[in-house]
């Protein structure tokens, strides 16, 4: 990918064995410390390399990357941490959450019950610092996004979106249905490390109260 | 280190910001690079005032950034050229030049380009953050207090002794990157390209393509012939990195160039714009007109090798003048 990047595609899916592919071979190239590699950087799908052309010719680039990719799986990979995000569900904090019920002939219960049944695998933190992009809800909560994205959508905002959930770090646009609000700040560029969640990571979801919110906050 | 008032912003112009060469490392956390978006001229500003090459500077948009000198400065100003002038008089740009308290920096308008990037010995003292002093404008951080400068702010330096042995130093003028009016971009194919018709291939890199006031720091959005997509393939990706540079091509077919403010997207790729060319691409502004011309990777290293030494001879000359 251009004059500085190398592009390394591990399928054309989203799914947890592909993700796990990429990850494996970021974390390999990383603890490899390639002279010359800047940065690489894991995604869904691919893992795009950044790498220095004054110091690293793209050939001898290749053949480090295919001699990490030989002995992948011998590599260490750690096991995923589970972090449990607290959210208040509904009301203002949830504005989407009446019309997801609706959409599945559900009720605000059974979809926050859902909502917090499984754990979910963190695919990427991308789009804005500190987005997670989770999967998969259960079928009974894939809804298609809004069909007019909102203008400001509040940080700390759980939503979802087709087979996804993600939560918003800070405020933005947004076309996300909105369950939920946690107090939990997904990102401080001040603090160490910024970014709350980590990808390959995973995350359980469980209401709280809107009294709890402040106390969190505080 | 002590901090000493360097500028008061009377105007803060179109847009204004503090920027070094960016904040690297964070891509995996959605953080992107931000920085200078013509990091060439920000480097040579910065040698040109006896800095290290990454130091922080400002980035001005257009026109309109006045300020006041609290104190005695050495600055230069490089980048596009938007009508610098000290005390109302036309003040050369690619030198360095020395500013005593009280004098006034206008930036009138377009000349040609559109960013010009000031440096200043010492630099601009704004805290680090995540390894860089960029300003990163949609995450609200980094810089001056995350945001653009406005009227009423107050510029700090480093309480270093002034450098006088750089002043009057100039740039060589045949190695000032020129802008045409009508600048072919070098692009790399890919990693995309395959999903556009051979036709459709032939209009990116045949066709002139109009920048659209749809345009910031995040990207330029091209008016221009429909890039014919092939009818088997869907219209977005599984969302993946971005690089500044990159060219998307969304589902009307105009292409988009990324900057330095984005991380990821989901719109297909159909090239990428070489680092030497990144420079040219920040002094673009609404109705300026660009082309695309396909090179290989092989030929895009030549090209930074011959940038990167003659950058180096420079620095090596300038340091021991």
């Amino acid at each position: 990918m251009g004059d500085r990047g190398l592009l390394l595609e591990f399928g054309d899916e989203i799914s947890r064995e592909i993700n796990e592919k990429v990850r494996r071979m970021a974390l390999a190239s990383q603890s490899e410390a390639i002279k010359g590699v800047l940065e690489t950087v894991p995604t869904y799908r691919s893992l795009l390399v950044l790498y220095d052309p004054m110091v690293l010719s793209i050939k001898d680039l290749k053949k480090r990357l295919e001699s990490i990719e030989e002995r992948l799986q011998q590599s260490s990979f750690p096991k995923p941490k589970l972090t449990r995000i607290p959210v208040v569900y509904g009301g203002n904090y949830g504005p989407d959450l009446e019309f997801v019920a609706e959409y599945h002939l559900s009720t605000p219960e059974e979809i926050i019950r859902l909502h917090g049944s499984r754990s979910y695998l963190i695919y990427l933190i991308g789009f804005m610092p500190g987005f997670p992009y989770m999967g998969e809800l259960p079928e009974g909560l894939v809804t298609p996004r809004l069909k007019t994205p909102r203008l400001s959508v509040p940080a700390g905002s759980v939503a979802i979106a087709q087979k996804q959930t993600g939560i918003y770090p800070m405020e933005s646009p947004g076309g996300w249905q909105i369950l939920g609000r946690t107090p939990v700040k997904m990102f401080d560029p001040m603090r160490d490390p910024p970014a709350y969640l980590q990808m390959g990571d995973k995350v359980q979801f469980f209401p709280i109260h809107e009294r709890e919110f402040e106390e969190w906050v505080n | 280190m002590g901090q000493l008032e360097a500028f008061g912003v009377l105007e803060p112009g179109f847009l204004t910001t503090v920027q070094d060469l960016g904040r690297f490392g964070f891509s995996q956390i959605g953080v992107p690079p931000s920085g200078a978006l013509d990091p060439f001229s920000l480097r040579v500003g910065n040698l040109l005032v006896g800095n290290e090459e990454g130091e922080a500077g400002l980035e001005t948009t257009i026109m309109g950034l006045r300020l006041k000198a609290m104190r005695e400065a050495v600055i230069a100003i490089t980048g596009g050229d938007l009508f610098p002038t000290l005390n109302g008089e036309l003040l050369e740009m690619w030198r360095s030049h020395l500013l005593v308290e009280g004098d006034m920096l206008n930036f009138k308008g377009v000349r040609k380009g559109c960013r010009a990037y000031l440096a200043l010995h010492g630099g601009i003292a704004v805290p680090e953050i995540m390894g860089s002093k960029s300003t990163f404008l949609p995450g609200k951080f980094g810089g001056l207090e995350g945001r653009a400068l406005k009227k009423g702010d107050i510029l700090y330096t480093l309480d270093i002794p002034t450098s006088f042995d750089k002043i009057g130093g100039r740039f060589p003028t045949d190695l000032i990157p020129t802008s045409e009016k009508e600048t072919p971009l070098r692009v790399i194919p890919g990693p995309q390209d395959h999903h556009f018709t051979e036709l459709g291939f032939q209009t990116f890199r045949s066709s002139f393509y109009q920048v659209t006031a749809k345009s910031d720091r995040m990207g330029i959005r091209l008016e221009g012939p429909k890039i014919e997509r092939r009818s088997d393939v869907e219209e977005s990706i599984i969302s993946e990195s971005l690089i500044p540079g990159a060219i998307q091509v969304p589902g009307d077919g105009k292409p988009m160039i990324i900057l330095n403010e984005l991380v990821t997207g989901g719109y297909t790729k159909i090239a990428t714009i070489i680092s030497t060319d990144l420079s040219k691409v920040a002094q673009l502004k609404p109705g300026d007109r660009v082309r695309f011309e396909p090179i290989s990777a092989e030929e895009a290293h030549q090209l930074l090798r011959k940038q990167e030494g003659r950058l180096k001879n420079f620095k090596e000359s300038f340091q021991h003048r």
